[in-house]
């Protein structure tokens, strides 16, 4: 009788052993929504390559998985706020003279003002953000390589495109990289070698990040699609070569060297690869300007299948108000926020350039409040109606999409370039250039220049006139020491009516206090 | 799973009945009700330390073998006093019993009970007499303001949730709320999808007993839940013996809104508007002809119906209470309402002798919802009082609506509040079941040995739909209006196990417990919606079903040892495991040890007892509210409306998340003193407590170093904060005279709990600010509040203003403190925070003869509130809008005389200090009517009577100290009858 208590009480214990290693197996949880794959697992699908790199491009244009809203990608600011284009918009235009906001979302008024500081969550954003594509970009080279690709399977045409995938996502952190070194020099520096985790990135130089975006452009460049071959959305080399025309543009700005000539070659590159302008300014800002034969690389948007309220929506809805018919923008009504100073409006003569895109009824030219509307001339540039004046497919979200490299800028970078000095180019071809837009702007050539014209003075407000509204200004006015120390000056700035001289340091935006404050190895840059 | 442990138990069951029996004794006699001397049939009656047992019979008798060796009989009736009686030579025994407030005497803790007078942790019971009185639909209504260290902030709308806090907030990211535990089911504190409450699922009619645990050696128990305190409600049950009782209780109320937003009337408004905007000014051109108090429009009289009967006695050996119970209640806010059917079964049978008890429980609750859109109340403070309500327009339903130039409604316009609770119509169903069972088995051949099990699955389904019509002057868009339909599917399992010995030896009473728990959350949304005539090609929102769970294991033991049942010892240790985190980091081990003294214990003379407690312990916490794999590196596939366009294919997107591999556990260590004290023949008792607790790996969801994961923030375990603070209770029996049938009873207490957060960031920076909180209406993204180093959390973060001679603000004007010459973002600082610094609860009850009269009030000293009212809507600009509508303004505006808001002025924190008088009620007891023990008792009460404050918004209490968009609480009076058959 004993024993077979014993031997009962044996397997009870066993019985329970066995009941509470099963239960503990139990904390082994996997998503169980078909919406989520574990990171081991998700390469398995051939198509999940092309899906990520997707999300790569959509991290310029969206906040998050859910349009417009709810599964935001970064976080500490309103997710509207949140996406790309729409903070490298407010940083690159509402800290100069083309743009003033009517609105009091935080500190964005301290942009008009320049006197923004590290606690700013307009900056933090901006930074975020490009530290955002920055980790998805080194997290996809890392699950790209050859090893593992050949690792699950996938055939010889499958890896050759995969090769393709891994060159735009190395434009891709290159191009954010870029806009890191143009807004904030000293940022920390990460690749793909660097896996996730808690480590404190060290922090780069201006001169380094320099040769190390050079060095992936060029490295890329010969990897990526030929101009004009690659599917819409998706980079192609002149977008590469955009960019590295842009970072010679800037160099001495950057790391104190002429690059003119490098900026000539880039630029004379993408000249010669096939796009032209578009006949209509007006189109290239237009619902449909997904048809325009100008842009060299676009940020994809649409009131259907990518909305946002960033962005594009931003953009237009922002600029709308007053006495303005919303409805003849594309839009269910606007936001009455974005205007531009006179400093802008000077620069466009009485009548003939057809860019001085400007809505006047009702709106004075002087701002004597930021925070209404009706004060300085309100912009139609970019609107929600396709090229036939039809509205976009939805109301509330535009199907707008962002130009950020067109080939008007590549003209006017190759002018500049060779007025600055640069080799292999020429003064006759760069007239050429700018008048073939001065054609495209009065219809005519009523607004053409001579070769006595074509000033770096010309060159800067023709940049205005051409591109205003394009996240340009900012680094063209640094460039042209024009922008926070200087006596050009414009409504507001500095926060007063007349405008005033800010600190040099303001040139450079700070390094957003939340990482200072993670990171112990960085070190503020010099103002903050 | 559950089926293998259970066929275990009795096995084990099977394998140790007993069989032996020596020498011993028959001892028998009669139980009888002290007051009526009414025989008592059910009673309980137990063979001290020996815990053989059985129950008298119809007529009060009772037979038990007493062995050798064993002489205290102790007799127990839920309701009346226990009784023990040592065995004289005698074998007839006969007992009295008191019945009386016996429910504080023993308390119910985790995993067992415990005798008031032997209990070492801070644990506090509130017991029905002293619930709160009123038109109350959830069981936390009860307790507000009854408990020291204990605050529960209620909401305004009809049968809405409360934010409980004990001893303060203890985490940051992860959730404050505490532990709640119904009938021993620890229930999941996740909303449900259409429910205003999830805690509704109790019928506050069914509450027998609070039990709140504050301190950690109380609550290491429940080791991974229990960093903000563990509330434990136990619901009535049957009695076995007495007749069958029948009771009703039931009220009829009606609220109104106890506040308006002091706005400008019509005529105020228009002379503002002329006196602002020169003659032609298309401001002016926009008035309109109308006087509208758009508030009183809004708001409405709310009505509440509430009917609860519960029969309750024994059949043969099962005590069995039944009670249903129906709510019903329109909001004050047009267009809300709640109604409520509730159940409560409770079966609690002993077989064996006594030996196997079980208790059986089922509540189940269907609730009806239609939510009022509350975008309405902004809207009424905002909306122009010159503007009717109907246009005398066809179009958007009459109602009159702000229009852009074209004559499409204005999307970015102040919205018709009676249009926006019009045509939003928006309701739900939700149902919930808790199903529970224990048994509870003592060892034949082992008596001090217990078995329990303890298993019970928890299910709600949430089901609502939202629809606006595509006729309606918001929603608008190419696709306007909206049909939106969601579900949720909540499922909670639980199963658990625990031996108990019990046994004297010597001086030395031993009890250790040792147990295993299992518990499952299974959460499934589902959700879907489009524009309202379903034309859009991608829908707004994919029908896609969320699912996600999580599991808590859990290892747990206690020991109470008691020396010549004077000095008290606890010691408890809980492993737990919970899947949220990664392998190397489930386990967290929450030990905890206190110590009791009873200095004096004596039942007569004018000091009675005085407890000394000692205690120390450490809990954890691991609920990331919504997080439930953040440990796991995960890809995300996006939504069909945020995609990406490559060529002509529209790629749905795939997303690495951010995730932290070594996430673990977040610490809340505890120190706690305590002294429990009764005087003049227990008739002023009480206590008093110092703790101190401290919190470390604060599960914070806060910034990572750029570049180093796949999101700019992360759940983190990074920094610590700290609650200090002193409580002090007394009940005190102020008159009990039994000759004049006079009898006054008061309860008072009061809390001071410090906060402080100590560490925030990885590294120290000394220039770091803090992680920005508290959003705001007016601009987007505006927080007012900050988490800072050195501070209490949600500390106000503003500018220090700058006045005028006539102490009126200069607009933008603000102090440089730090004196660099300019004012920016730097010269904010911390002010104030929204906690209060000291707060207390009052309670009387006073009867005479057959009236009774009580009262209940509460008081928060030092609690500080962001006047969002008035800085949206106190300044000039906010009047017109370039997009032509206009908007009203605060009556206060002129105090302020601001032309832009200036959200960050410190003008706009104000002190909140309240006295709150919850509630005042009065009654009448007809006692006995047609026979014996058949009582009415009608009583009239008066909610929310009157608040005492400075603060000159809505209301001085809302959680979060930010006072905008606040649905008023409402001052109801309320008839009810309770009669008991």
């Amino acid at each position: 009788m004993k024993r077979i208590s014993y031997i009962l009480l044996m397997l009870l214990f066993v019985g329970m052993s066995a009941f509470l290693t099963s239960c503990f197996s139990d904390l082994d949880v996997v998503p169980l929504d078909d919406d989520e794959v574990t990171a081991a697992t998700v390469y398995d699908d051939p198509g999940a390559y092309r899906q990520v790199l997707a999300k790569l491009y959509a991290g310029l244009s969206l906040s998050g998985q859910q349009g417009p809203a709810g599964q935001p990608d970064i976080s500490g600011i309103d997710e509207g706020f949140s996406t790309y284009i729409r903070q490298y918009w407010k940083a690159q235009e509402l800290t100069t003279d083309e743009a003033v906001i009517a609105w009091n979302d935080g500190n964005i008024q301290d942009y008009h003002q320049q006197d923004w500081d590290a606690q700013n969550e307009f900056i933090a954003a901006m930074y975020n953000r490009i530290f955002y594509q920055i980790s998805l970009v080194n997290e996809f080279i890392r699950e790209s390589t050859d090893e593992k690709v050949t690792e699950r399977g996938i055939d010889a045409a499958g890896q050759a495109e995969i090769q393709i995938y891994r060159a735009e996502a190395r434009f891709l952190r290159a191009l954010s990289y870029y806009h890191a070194l143009d807004m904030f020099r000293n940022v920390p520096f990460v690749t793909e070698d660097d896996k996730v985790g808690s480590f404190f990135p060290n922090q780069t130089n201006a001169a380094d990040l320099f040769t190390y975006i050079e060095s992936e452009l060029k490295a890329v460049e010969g990897l990526m699609a030929d101009p004009l071959s690659n599917e819409y959305g998706r980079a192609d080399k002149a977008a590469a070569w955009m960019t590295l025309a842009k970072l010679y543009l800037n160099a001495e700005v950057y790391i104190g060297q002429d690059k003119n000539s490098d900026c000539v070659e880039y630029s004379k590159k993408v000249i010669d690869a096939g796009f032209v302008l578009d006949a209509e300014y007006a189109n290239i800002f237009t619902a449909d300007n997904h048809l325009s034969p100008e842009i060299i690389f676009p940020v994809v948007f649409d009131g259907i299948n990518a909305k946002t309220y960033g962005g594009m929506t931003f953009v237009t809805h922002a600029a709308v108000g007053g006495s303005m018919n919303a409805g003849d923008f594309g839009l269910d009504g606007g936001w009455g926020g974005t205007r531009v100073t006179r400093a802008i409006v000077d620069k466009f003569p009485a009548a003939g350039d057809g860019r001085a895109m400007f809505y006047t009824d009702g709106q004075n030219l002087e701002i004597g409040d930021i925070a209404i509307f009706t004060e300085g001339y309100a912009v139609t540039k970019f609107t929600n109606v396709t090229s036939e004046g039809i509205p976009g497919s939805d109301l509330e979200f535009a199907d707008t999409d962002f130009p950020m490299y067109r080939l008007a800028d590549a003209y006017l970078m190759y002018a500049e370039a060779v007025l600055r000095g640069g080799g292999g180019g020429d003064l006759a071809s760069a007239v050429g250039y700018m008048n073939d837009l001065q054609e495209r702007a009065y219809g005519g050539s009523d607004g053409n220049i001579t070769e006595a014209d074509l000033t770096l003075d010309w060159i800067i407000d023709e940049r205005a006139r051409e591109l205003m509204w394009e996240c340009h200004r900012r680094t063209d006015l640094v460039r042209f020491g024009q922008y926070a120390e200087t006596n050009y000056l414009w409504p507001w700035k500095g926060g007063v009516p007349e405008g005033v001289s800010t600190s040099a340091f303001y040139d450079v935006f700070p390094i957003p206090s939340t990482d200072i404050g993670a990171n112990p190895n960085l070190i503020q840059n010099t103002g903050y | 799973m559950k089926k293998l442990i259970f066929s275990i138990f009795l096995l084990g069951c099977l394998l140790f009945v007993p069989a032996m029996v020596l020498g011993q004794r028959t001892i028998s006699g009669k139980i009888t009700d002290s007051e009526t001397g009414e025989a008592m049939t059910g009673a309980t009656v137990i063979v001290l330390d020996l815990f053989t047992g059985t129950y008298s019979d119809e007529n009060g008798n009772y037979s038990i073998a007493l062995p050798e060796g064993y002489n205290k009989i102790r007799v127990t009736y839920v309701g009346y006093a226990d009784v023990e009686q040592a065995v004289g030579s005698s074998d007839e025994l006969n007992f009295s019993i008191d019945p009386g407030t016996t429910l504080d005497e023993v308390m119910v803790i985790g995993y067992g009970t415990v005798k008031k007078e032997d209990a070492t942790g801070a644990i506090q019971t509130v017991g029905e007499k002293f619930f709160n009185q009123g038109a109350i639909t959830g069981p936390q209504e009860l307790l507000a303001g009854k408990i020291a260290g204990v605050q529960i902030v209620q909401g305004g709308d009809p049968g809405g949730g409360a934010s409980i806090r004990i001893r303060g907030g203890s985490s940051l990211s992860a959730s404050n709320d505490p532990l709640i535990v119904i009938d021993g089911v620890p229930v999941s504190n996740s909303d449900i999808a259409g429910a205003r409450n999830p805690l509704n699922i109790v019928n506050p009619n069914d509450i027998e007993t609070f039990t709140v645990l504050k301190d950690a050696s109380a609550t290491a128990i429940y080791g991974s839940r229990a960093s903000n305190g563990v509330i434990l409600i136990t619901t009535k049950k049957g009695k076995l013996g007495k007749k069958i009782s029948v009771s009703y209780n039931g009220n009829f109320a009606v609220s109104n809104a106890s506040g308006k937003v002091d706005v400008l009337d019509a005529t105020e408004y228009r002379t503002v508007i002329e006196e602002q905007f020169v003659e032609g000014h298309p401001a002016r051109g926009l008035l309109g002809e109308s006087n509208t108090d758009w508030q009183d429009q809004i708001y409405q009289t709310g009505i509440q119906n509430d009917h609860n009967v519960s029969i309750a006695g024994g059949i043969g050996i099962v005590p069995y209470r039944v009670s249903l119970g129906y709510t019903n209640k329109t909001g004050i806010l047009k267009t809300d309402g709640f109604n409520r059917g509730t159940v409560a079964i409770n079966l609690s049978p002993s077989f064996l002798n006594n030996r196997l008890r079980v208790n059986f429980n089922l509540k189940s609750n269907l609730t009806n919802n239609r939510f009022a859109n509350r975008g309405a109340i902004g809207s009424a403070v905002f909306f122009d009082p010159t503007q009717p309500v109907m246009s005398g327009d066809e179009e958007f339903g009459g109602f009159f609506t702000w229009k852009q130039p074209d004559g499409r409604a204005n999307p970015i316009a102040t919205s018709n509040p009676l249009a926006l609770l019009e045509f939003r119509d928006d309701r739900s169903n939700v149902t919930r079941h808790i199903v529970s069972g224990q048994i509870d088995y003592r060892f034949g051949f082992l008596p001090e040995l217990r078995a329990n099990l303890n298993l019970a699955y928890d299910v709600s389904n949430g089901n609502g739909t939202i629809e606006v019509p595509d006729t309606a002057p918001f929603e608008l868009g190419t696709y306007p209006g909206l049909k939106n339909a969601y579900a949720q599917k909540n499922e909670n399992s639980l199963l658990e196990f625990y031996l108990n010995y019990a046994k004297k030896v010597s001086d030395f009473d031993i009890d250790v417990m040792a147990g295993y728990s299992w518990q499952h959350f299974l959460y499934a949304d589902f959700n879907e919606g489009n524009d309202f005539n379903n034309a859009s090609p991608v829908p707004l929102i994919e029908a896609d079903t969320f699912t996600r769970e999580n599991y808590l294991l859990s290892l747990f033991s206690r020991a109470n040892i008691t020396y010549k049942e004077r000095f008290l010892l606890t010691v408890t240790y809980r492993r737990d495991y919970s899947s949220r985190f990664g392998e190397g980091n489930r386990a967290g081990n929450f030990p905890a040890a206190a110590l009791g003294v009873k200095i004096i214990d004596d039942k007569e003379g004018s000091v009675n007892n005085v407890k000394l407690r000692l205690g120390y312990g450490i809990t954890g916490q691991q609920d990331l509210d919504g997080n439930y794999y953040p440990f796991l590196a995960r890809y995300q596939s996006s939504f069909d409306n945020a995609r990406y366009l490559f060529g002509n294919e529209w790629v749905t997107t795939l997303r690495p998340n951010g995730y932290n591999a070594s996430l673990r556990w977040e610490e809340t260590a505890t120190y706690n003193v305590g002294v429990d004290y009764g005087f003049l023949n227990n008739r002023i008792t009480g206590s008093i407590e110092y703790y101190q607790r401290y919190t470390s790996n604060l599960l914070n969801f806060i910034p990572v170093p750029a570049g180093t994961n796949l999101s700019n923030a992360i759940d983190s375990n990074v920094g610590d904060l700290e609650n200090k603070g002193l409580e002090f209770s007394v009940n005190a029996i102020a008159i009990d005279n039994r000759e004049k049938n006079i009898f006054w009873e008061i309860g008072f207490n009061i809390t001071r709990n410090v906060n402080e957060i100590t560490k925030l960031t990885a590294t120290e920076d000394p220039t770091y600010q803090g992680v920005p909180t508290g959003g705001i209406s007016g601009g987007v993204g505006n927080n007012i509040q900050i988490h800072s180093v050195g501070f209490p959390a949600s500390s106000f973060f503003v500018y220090e203003q700058v006045y005028d001679e006539a102490d009126i603000p200069i607009e933008g004007l603000y102090v440089d403190r730090n004196g660099d010459g300019q004012v920016t973002p730097d010269d904010r600082y911390r002010f104030e925070n929204p906690a209060p610094d000291v707060f207390l609860g009052l309670t009387s009850l006073f009867s005479y003869k057959d009236f009774d009269f009580s009262f209940a009030g509460r008081a928060n000293f030092g609690n500080h509130m962001y006047n969002n009212m008035l800085s949206t809507a106190g300044n000039y600009n906010g009047l017109y809008y370039s997009s032509n509508y206009l908007n009203n303004i605060h009556a206060d505006y002129a105090s302020i005389d601001m032309s832009v808001p200036q959200y960050f002025s410190d003008h706009f924190v104000q002190d909140a200090s309240f006295f709150r008088m919850d509630n005042i009620t009065a009654a009448y007891n007809f006692r006995n009517l047609f026979e014996k023990k058949n009582n009415i008792r009608i009583s009239v009460t008066a909610q929310n009577v009157f608040v005492i404050t400075n603060y000159t918004g809505l209301d001085p209490e809302i959680f979060g100290g930010i006072d905008n968009n606040f649905y008023p609480r409402s001052r109801t009076i309320l008839v009810g009858v309770n009669a008991n058959f």
